[in-house]
């Protein structure tokens, strides 16, 4: 069956965790747009969800840093934060076991990919979660990219494992979704946490939405860096749906700069047809 | 100055109870399993938030270390600002990269 749902969205912890202080009005409407984006979801039947995240040193550190890392468990729990400080409850989110191995199995042929049974999922994928699947009732396969640990997952690599998993989702009968979380330009958790460049993300969305894969490919580490902040290395997380949705378009549904969330606040699909 | 064993005490604390249990009531005999110098022990015993951002330690790490020694947010964030006035740029890791 493949792919019956791709997006993307934004996973900043004070989205949850720090939503009092926003502005009413911008956090209302971000969350209006996850509410359509959960629905959406929801109408295209999904039997599995796959977050494709850009954890923070919740699982993965420098002493074993993967590339690539897909979740092939039974079960999940989150927020590997604390409940109160992130704004979401203590969970087990179930996995789909069979179905993570049958895919790896088939990205690897194409792509070098760790794998992990064991997964505490931290707010990258959590934030997502929370409003995608609240019941916490859809079976998750969880992604990494190195997006923070530099040498980080080079560009061209990452849009090649989107395409690689999209092979290996076309090969399987399940209706499978995909959701790729990250910010876009950002400086979290740092003293120049709430700056945002709001053109050098609009840029990258046009890139994004338009599917313009040498435009996506073709940031360097260091432009990222100095443009949009260590933040801005999680572009990763949406050039791999791109890879995924390769010669698709879409649409975004929702940008706006809200300091407190430390991001962009982002949400976009992509057509899967 | 040992960055790469403070960002790792700190990532083990973040995420293991039993290692933060340790950090918390047997700190002196935890930190031997680390390759640590004095300002670094120094650091992490007084959760220096601001001294610890200027070694390096990345912010992702260092925000849950912040948060569990009581740093509110906005606290968390005028720390690592004061840290900077206080004792110069970021010495090391990624905030100190110089690109080529």
């Amino acid at each position: 069956m493949s792919l019956v749902f791709a997006g993307v969205c934004s996973h900043g912890p004070g989205i949850t965790g720090r939503a009092d202080r926003a502005n009413p009005d911008s956090r209302e409407r971000l969350y209006a747009s996850m509410d359509r984006l959960r629905t959406t979801l929801e109408e295209a039947e999904p039997d599995v969800l796959i977050v494709v995240a850009a954890e923070h040193f919740a699982n993965f550190f420098m002493d074993n840093m993967p590339a690539f890392c897909m979740g092939m468990a039974m079960n999940y729990s989150g927020p590997i934060e604390d409940e109160q400080w992130l704004g979401i409850d203590q969970v087990t989110i179930p996995g789909a076991e069979r179905l993570s191995e049958q895919l790896i199995k088939s990205v690897m042929h194409d792509v070098d990919l760790a794998y992990a049974q064991e997964w505490k999922f931290d707010h990258g994928i959590m934030v997502p979660l929370h409003f995608l699947t609240p019941k916490y009732d859809l079976p998750i396969i969880p992604v990494n990219i190195n997006c923070q640990g530099p040498p980080l997952t080079p560009l061209n690599r990452c849009y090649e494992f989107g395409r690689a998993l999209r092979r290996a989702c076309d090969e399987r009968p399940e209706r499978i979704a995909i959701i790729g979380t990250g910010g876009i330009s950002h400086w979290p958790a740092t003293p120049d946490s709430g700056k945002i460049n709001e053109q050098w993300d609009r840029d990258f969305l046009d890139h994004f939405i338009h599917n313009r894969r040498s435009e996506l490919t073709a940031y360097s580490d260091e432009q990222t860096y100095l443009e949009a902040g260590q933040g801005g290395f999680e572009i990763r997380t949406f050039v791999a749906v791109a890879g995924a949705t390769e010669g698709a378009t879409g649409e975004l549904w929702f940008y706006e700069p809200i300091p407190i969330f430390a991001v962009g606040a982002t949400v976009a699909v992509m057509s899967v047809d | 100055m040992s960055l790469y064993y403070v960002q790792k005490l700190l990532y083990q604390i973040n995420r293991d109870e039993y290692a933060l249990n340790r950090f918390q009531t047997d700190f002196d005999s935890f930190l031997t399993e680390y390759d640590l110098e004095s300002d670094e022990i120094n650091a992490l015993r007084q959760a220096d938030i601001g001294l610890l951002y200027v070694m390096g330690v990345n912010g992702q790490i260092l925000m849950h270390f912040a948060a569990m020694s009581g740093y509110e947010w906005n606290e968390y964030l005028d720390a690592m600002r004061q840290g900077l006035n206080e004792h110069g740029p970021v010495r090391a890791g990624l905030y100190a990269t110089v690109w080529s």
